[in-house]
């Protein structure tokens, strides 16, 4: 192999091909080699992210890296996400400066006029220097000084406190157990801290399908054989019995090669096949021969299939545990293990798959050399080709292939047919002509197909279980009734699509009507597009609801509108090539209309740039919070266009995790990770900005007031330390504990009210008008704070005569008042008080007293008496029983209006929070609430067809044996090299046209170590 | 509405499946499972409070209840307190102290006198406490506020030498530093009053008026201290500053005696408090009661004679002379007891109309409708 290896380095040529792009359908290049040009394409070219199977080694060329690889091109920018709180966040600190400078104007021209009435007069006891004595510039500079003392209107912590608690939400998301997958050990991992809050406001989820919804294994669950159901389980009544991990499975252990991982509950079927039914025989062994899996043995009985797709792997693997192994192929055999004994077939042809047959038949020659001719395909092909005797049989089959249907099950039919040997060896003839011929080859083959594949008999029937991944349906059930629309984007095909839309229960068959948009013009996707909507509107009623000046307000009585007049329920379906047209320009606000209008929209068959677009269409037009959710490398650009991506840490590595913002093990998380985390921490922000803008407003604005009162000089209302202290200090710590932890429903009702989500998504917790409403109260406490005082205090004076009514006095009572107040007010907004809150709350009270009174201390004063010039106020002030009088008095005027507003908003319009909270405190009197568990059951009666997402040109690749291995072909060289492979790379090039889309890059290919070829390899490229 | 299927399922007993069937993690790597504790799983046992009927209505049913009586004992207490309010600044031309008003400013040397006379109706029985009042004069003003120099009025040398800069432009004159230094101190009220009582019969009799215990301990004790302690004469430890330039005396001179002179001059101490609002009044002096027989103050006729030093008529100020008496809560003040009728009654008021709002059409059943 080295000398292999040394040659290559000798090798010479020029590949001249297109400039990057995000084309992954299309390729265009030439390679220029000893004088000769070969093309290459699409055929030709392996996609990043690629895995080789069946292949130990190739040669490529590596012809983009790195970000111009075709995969990253279509990857998408990576924006810096934030949150529409955040947004709004921005937007009201400057608000709240521009209201700063008002008061600073206001102020200074208040203080410009009381220079010129008053102070000018005061000059006596207050002098002021000439240059300065201009009372417009004194009310300038009194401006600057007010700007510098109102300051703390402006939340500079607020910044800091959303971050520490953005911060403790991702910790909770992380610990979180029930978003634990203990079967890879993965927990949830929130990878960014900036986003929570919006995980609780999503409207549209954009998932994809494979490794997402589904697990992409396929199951063999049952079978229909000879009219007669094999697959479930009863009991001695028989009654069916649910299948759960409790029931015993089959022992499969007289079969030493069964792949220990298959399970199948139905003991009669191993019964039938011991007693050597014929029929249930050549049920399985059309199952071990009519395929195009490669079977691959490391070590004696260790058999590993390398299936194209994973349906036909299920069912070789089911075959393979009945008793039916299929053991080894080469181009012209077939080896099978027959229940103990090695039989080999003669593989005489492959009639291979496609879109438009819909089934795959082989012809063998068997030991006893009759030829037969074996098929599977979908039911209402294979039903029009059999034999006119099996009518009674159809009909009991079709019944259980309506019965396996209606489970979500794919089906596939099964057929034989016993061939004559003349009439095949000229068939046979007739087909290799056919297969030489230039012109109308495929015709020709097709016609030659469609011929032989007649008459059949009939044998039964197979169901294949998509396995969904644990909980899909129910996720999406709950997820869809808490108003999340939820659109798969796949690059699936329309029937994969389709199928897994119906088991998940997106599609139904009560719906009314199921659009499927695959118009190749733009004309006709226009067209059927204006079709669906004009039928889910009814005729003349245009509505243009795709604006982007829309106010989302108005967006919302726009949809309930809609949701009230359409009560039906329809569904779009639209594959890639239409989408491509619906997304230009002109036609993309149609495109939005209608599938808005629709319960459940599929893109299949789309690229990752894409399924970025529609997610890009929806935040531009809808203004709403998109999430996305995928697993594969495909899913990294609508991961990043999303306001939040979601990654699923499975089998396709790591890409979408890493381009995610959070990342868990299995998609039913989902649930939960907006339900209850998004929930709460949308909550706790709202509640936490609310009371943090409150709270500023109370404390800053009492300074306004008292300008009034201290001729506009800027005069503070508090000792400096509490200022300094005030946000740090004292009231930091209990709204941080209340953003950290306050719950208003717990969990388990965040799950079963999925309505509960609602207000989120129609930001109801914190917008414009909550933030006035705050504000509002922060104002009118702060007018209290100042106000009652100053009634109180004006020309009173102490109970021994002296002074009570000096500023330090005055300045104790309002900073008590309002620590006071605060802390009352934090009190009513935690509904959830923890040891932590408590501990918070009680202890920055004790906090603010202690303090206090240390820093009125004689000896602090002894020590810094300069700095601590209020020594003796809290005790000459606080030991007053009229000064507590002032503070009660104020607490209960600061919070009596709100606890009646509250009380009565809660009395008489509930929220279904609070009607959910009021539930919960009723239960926790009494017992612990029974689950409710409905199982979402699927209604499905639709026949799946043969959803196989499989390519034609498999079977000539293996009737060809190019990708049989040497290994595997002759008696294994010890290190892997390859003899006779000194002139391999002319035969390769001869070769290249005939090699299908599971080769190698470029097209090189010969022996080379692994490593070498990191970057070109790759056999399956994954679309999906 | 499936809630937690999964969850109870896992919770269950999958705990081994990991290390069972996890492809990276052996038997010995840690298992990355959360821990199980009720702060990470956000499970921390809570009391939940709602606002409910209940709770709320009880409440401010409790309020009123209990302010309305404070109220009314704040309100018939404030009453119940005597008080006697003269103002002598002397703005009409029939006021005694008109022509004092007229004439005087800080620069004059001779002390302009005048004596204001009033009777008082009603007998002062207990301790009788009498104030200045000053309106409109801004007390509370940042730039007078702080000027100011805590530690030259607690004695410290270095500050009687060096006084801070927030003292200007009080801080030096003559370049010699003043002491006490700042626009407060140099505004210090020097009005002296003296209150006559005439009898029927026409004599004058002084009324005693007691110039000490009217500051607070801390300030007398802690805060003002004359540089030396108070044993030293005075006289040389303030050697080398000056007074305050509107002052007539120096700050040693202030009384007689040492216990009450220099910085821990009571009159200057509670000159210092600033006042929170522009209209104010400080304690000057306390009339004892002699004895339980005959009231402090009888009624009848008195005259406040004043020495009249301060002017107050440029910024339009008043100067007024209070005669107070004191009960628990302090001087007569009715707006806490009206303030707390008020709201005790409006709690009630808005109790009994919450509760109505409640009968009627308060969502009692609340759960009722929750979809299941």
């Amino acid at each position: 192999m080295d000398s292999v290896t040394l040659r290559l380095l000798s090798w010479m040529g020029e590949v001249v091909c297109e400039p990057p792009n995000n084309k992954l359908d299309r390729f265009v290049g030439t390679l220029y080699w000893k004088d000769s040009r070969y093309p290459l394409d699409n055929e030709k070219l392996l996609l990043r992210g690629c895995v080789l199977r069946n292949t130990e080694w190739c040669f490529g060329m590596v012809i983009f890296a790195g970000p111009q690889t075709k995969l990253m091109q279509n990857c998408g920018r990576t924006a810096f996400k934030r949150t529409s709180i955040e947004r709004l966040m921005n937007t009201l600190v400057l608000w709240i400066f521009g209201f700063l400078l008002c008061m600073g104007i206001i102020l200074a021209i208040g203080n410009s006029i009381w220079e010129e009435k008053v102070g000018k007069n005061f000059r006596d006891y207050l002098v002021w220097e000439d240059v300065l004595s201009n009372s417009v510039f004194s009310g300038f500079l009194t401006f600057w000084s007010y700007i510098i003392i109102l300051n703390t209107v402006v939340p500079i912590s607020l910044y800091v406190s959303v971050e520490v608690i953005r911060l403790g939400h991702s910790y909770f998301i992380n610990w979180d157990r029930k978003m634990y997958y203990g079967q890879r050990d993965m927990p949830a991992e929130a990878r960014t801290t900036t986003l929570n809050e919006e995980l609780g406001q999503v409207e549209y989820i954009f998932s994809d399908k494979t490794g997402t919804l589904t697990q992409n294994i396929m199951v063999f669950n049952k079978c229909s054989i000879n009219g007669k159901t094999y697959g479930d389980v009863y009991d001695e009544f028989g009654h069916k019995v649910e299948i759960s991990e409790k029931t015993p499975c089959v022992d499969f252990s007289f079969n030493p090669l069964r792949d220990k991982k298959f399970h199948f509950y139905d003991h009669s079927l191993v019964e039938a096949i011991k007693l050597g039914d014929p029929m249930v025989e050549e049920f399985f062994r059309l199952l071990a021969l009519c395929h195009t899996v490669m079977s691959e043995e490391k070590n004696e009985g260790e058999l590993v299939y390398q299936a194209q797709s994973p349906d036909e792997g299920a069912l070789v693997t089911a075959a393979r545990n009945f008793g039916f192994v299929f053991r080894a192929r080469t181009p012209e055999t077939i080896t099978l293990y027959e229940m103990g004994k090695h039989v080999t077939y003669q593989l005489l042809a492959i009639l291979d798959f496609n879109n438009v047959r819909k089934r795959m038949s082989v012809i063998v020659r068997n030991p006893v050399g009759q030829i037969k001719l074996y098929s599977k395909g979908a039911d209402t092909i294979l039903f029009d080709r059999l034999d006119p005797t099996n009518d009674d049989l159809m009909y009991t089959t079709s019944e259980h292939l309506n019965e396996f249907a209606g489970e979500g099950l794919r089906t596939l039919a099964l057929a034989y047919k016993d061939l004559d040997e003349e009439y095949f060896a000229d068939w046979m003839k007739r087909l290799h002509i056919a297969s030489t011929t230039l012109e109308n080859r495929e015709e020709l083959l097709a016609s030659l197909y469609e011929e032989i594949e007649q008459d059949m008999m009939l044998l039964g029937a197979t169901a294949i279980e998509d396995k969904l991944q644990e909980g899909v349906a129910e996720t999406i059930a709950c997820l869809t009734l808490s108003s999340i629309k939820i659109w798969v984007l796949t690059g699936d095909k329309l029937e994969t699509a389709m199928n897994i839309g119906y088991s998940c229960n997106m599609l139904r068959d009560d719906m009314n009507e199921v659009f499927i948009i695959t118009g190749h013009t733009v004309l006709e996707v226009q067209q059927q597009l204006r079709r669906a909507k004009e039928q889910i509107l009814g005729s003349g009623r245009e509505t243009a609801n795709c604006s982007k000046d829309a106010e989302k307000t108005e967006q919302y009585r726009n949809d309930s509108v809609f949701e009230e007049t359409i009560t039906s329920e329809y569904a779009l379906i639209i594959n890639g090539h239409s989408l491509a047209h619906a997304l230009e320009a002109d036609l993309e606000c149609l495109l939005l209309d209608t599938a808005c209008l629709c319960k459940t929209v599929v893109c299949c068959r789309v690229t990752p740039l894409q399924k970025a677009q529609v997610v890009e269409l929806v935040k531009k037009y809808k203004r709403a919070v998109t999430l996305a959710i995928g697993d594969g490398a495909n899913d990294v650009s609508m991961i990043k266009t999303a306001h939040i991506g979601v990654g699923i840490s499975g089998q396709e590595g790591m890409q979408a995790v890493l381009a995610s913002d959070y990342s868990f093990a299995q998609f039913r998380y989902l649930q939960r990770l907006l339900l209850v985390h998004g929930r709460w921490s949308y909550y706790r922000m709202c509640r936490f900005l609310c009371y943090f803008f409150y709270k500023n407003f109370a404390f800053t604005l009492v300074h306004f007031w008292f300008g009034f009162f201290c001729g506009f000089s800027a005069q503070t209302v508090y000792d400096q330390w509490f200022i300094t202290l005030f946000n740090i200090v004292y009231t930091s710590l209990p709204v941080l504990a209340m953003g950290l932890f306050d719950q208003d429903v717990n969990e388990q009702n965040s799950l079963r009210q999925p309505k509960l989500y609602e207000p989120g998504q129609l930001n109801l917790l914190f917008n414009k008008r909550q933030f006035f409403m705050c504000t509002l109260q922060g104002i009118y406490t702060s007018c209290v704070l100042f106000f009652i005082p100053y009634g109180a205090f004006s020309n009173t004076v102490r109970d021994d005569g002296s002074h009570i009514a000096d500023q330090q006095s005055f300045a104790v009572t309002i900073a008590t008042s309002l620590i006071i107040v605060v802390s009352v007010q934090i009190g009513l907004d935690t509904n959830y008080w923890t040891a932590v809150n408590h501990f918070y709350i009680w202890g920055s009270l004790t906090v603010y007293f202690s303090i206090l009174f240390a820093m009125h201390s004689d000896g602090i004063f002894r020590i810094f008496p300069s700095h601590f010039p209020f020594i003796g106020t809290a005790r000459n002030s606080l030991t007053q029983t009229s000064v507590w009088l002032v503070i009660l008095l104020t607490a209960v005027i600061c919070v009596m209006p709100v606890v009646a507003i509250r009380f009565l908003r809660t009395d008489l319009y509930p929220t279904l929070s609070d009607k959910v909270r009021h539930m919960q405190q009723a239960s926790r009197k009494q017992r612990p609430q029974e689950q409710n568990l409905k199982r979402v059951r699927r209604t499905s009666s639709r026949r799946s067809a043969y959803a196989f997402s499989h390519q034609e040109g498999y079977g000539e690749l293996i009737t060809s044996g190019k990708n049989m291995k040497a290994a595997r072909l002759f008696p294994a060289p010890p290190t892997g090299r390859i003899p006779g492979s000194s002139s391999w790379i002319e035969s390769l090039l001869k070769k290249r046209t005939e090699m299908a889309s599971g080769a190698a890059v470029g097209p090189l290919n010969g022996s080379a170590e692994r490593s070498k070829s990191e970057n070109t390899p790759v056999q399956q490229q994954h679309i999906d | 509405m499936m809630a937690s299927s999964y969850n109870a399922k896992e919770e269950d007993g999958h705990h081994s499946v990991s290390a069972a069937s996890g492809p990276s993690a052996g038997p010995s790597a840690k298992s990355k499972k959360p821990d199980n504790t009720a702060f990470k799983q956000q499970r921390l046992p809570a009391w939940q409070p709602i606002l409910t009927a209940g709770t709320v209505l009880p409440a401010f049913f409790i309020i009123g209840l209990i302010f309305i009586p404070i109220g009314i004992g704040l309100f018939v207490t404030s009453n119940n307190i005597r008080e006697f309010e003269v103002d002598y600044t002397g703005v009409d031309a029939s006021s005694p102290c008109f022509t004092c008003s007229q004439t005087y400013s800080w620069n004059s040397s001779i002390p302009c006198k005048c004596a204001v006379s009033f009777s008082l109706e009603q007998p002062f029985e207990s301790n009788v406490f009498m104030y200045y009042g000053l309106s409109n004069f801004y007390q509370n003003h940042r730039r007078y506020v702080k000027s100011r120099d805590d530690s030259q009025l607690n004695g410290d040398k270095a500050s009687l030498r060096n006084p801070s800069k927030e003292c200007e432009p009080y801080r030096s004159h003559d370049n010699k530093p003043i002491a006490p230094c700042g626009a407060i101190a140099n505004s210090l009220f020097n009005d002296t009053l003296e209150l006559f009582y005439i009898d029927p019969n026409g004599t004058r009799t002084q009324i005693p008026l007691v110039k000490k215990g009217i500051a607070w301990w801390t300030d007398k004790h802690v805060k003002f201290r004359n540089p030396g302690g108070n044993n030293f004469n005075l006289t040389v430890v303030f050697q080398g500053t000056t007074k305050p330039v509107n002052w007539r005396k120096y700050v040693y001179e202030l009384d007689t005696d040492p216990e009450n002179n220099g910085f821990v001059n009571e009159d200057f101490i509670v000159w210092m408090r600033t006042a929170a609002l522009p209209t104010f009044r400080k304690l000057y002096r306390i009339i004892q009661k002699k004895s339980n027989m005959t009231p402090t103050l009888p009624r009848g006729n008195y005259t406040l004679d004043v020495t009249y030093n301060y002017p107050v008529r440029s910024f339009e100020g008043r100067k007024r002379m209070i005669l107070s008496t004191i009960s628990w809560m302090g001087g007569k003040n009715p707006f806490l007891g009206i303030a707390y009728i008020t709201v005790g009654s409006v709690c009630f008021f808005l109790g009994v109309v919450l509760l109505i709002i409640h009968h009627k059409y308060g969502n009692r059943n609340n759960s009722a409708d929750i979809p299941n």
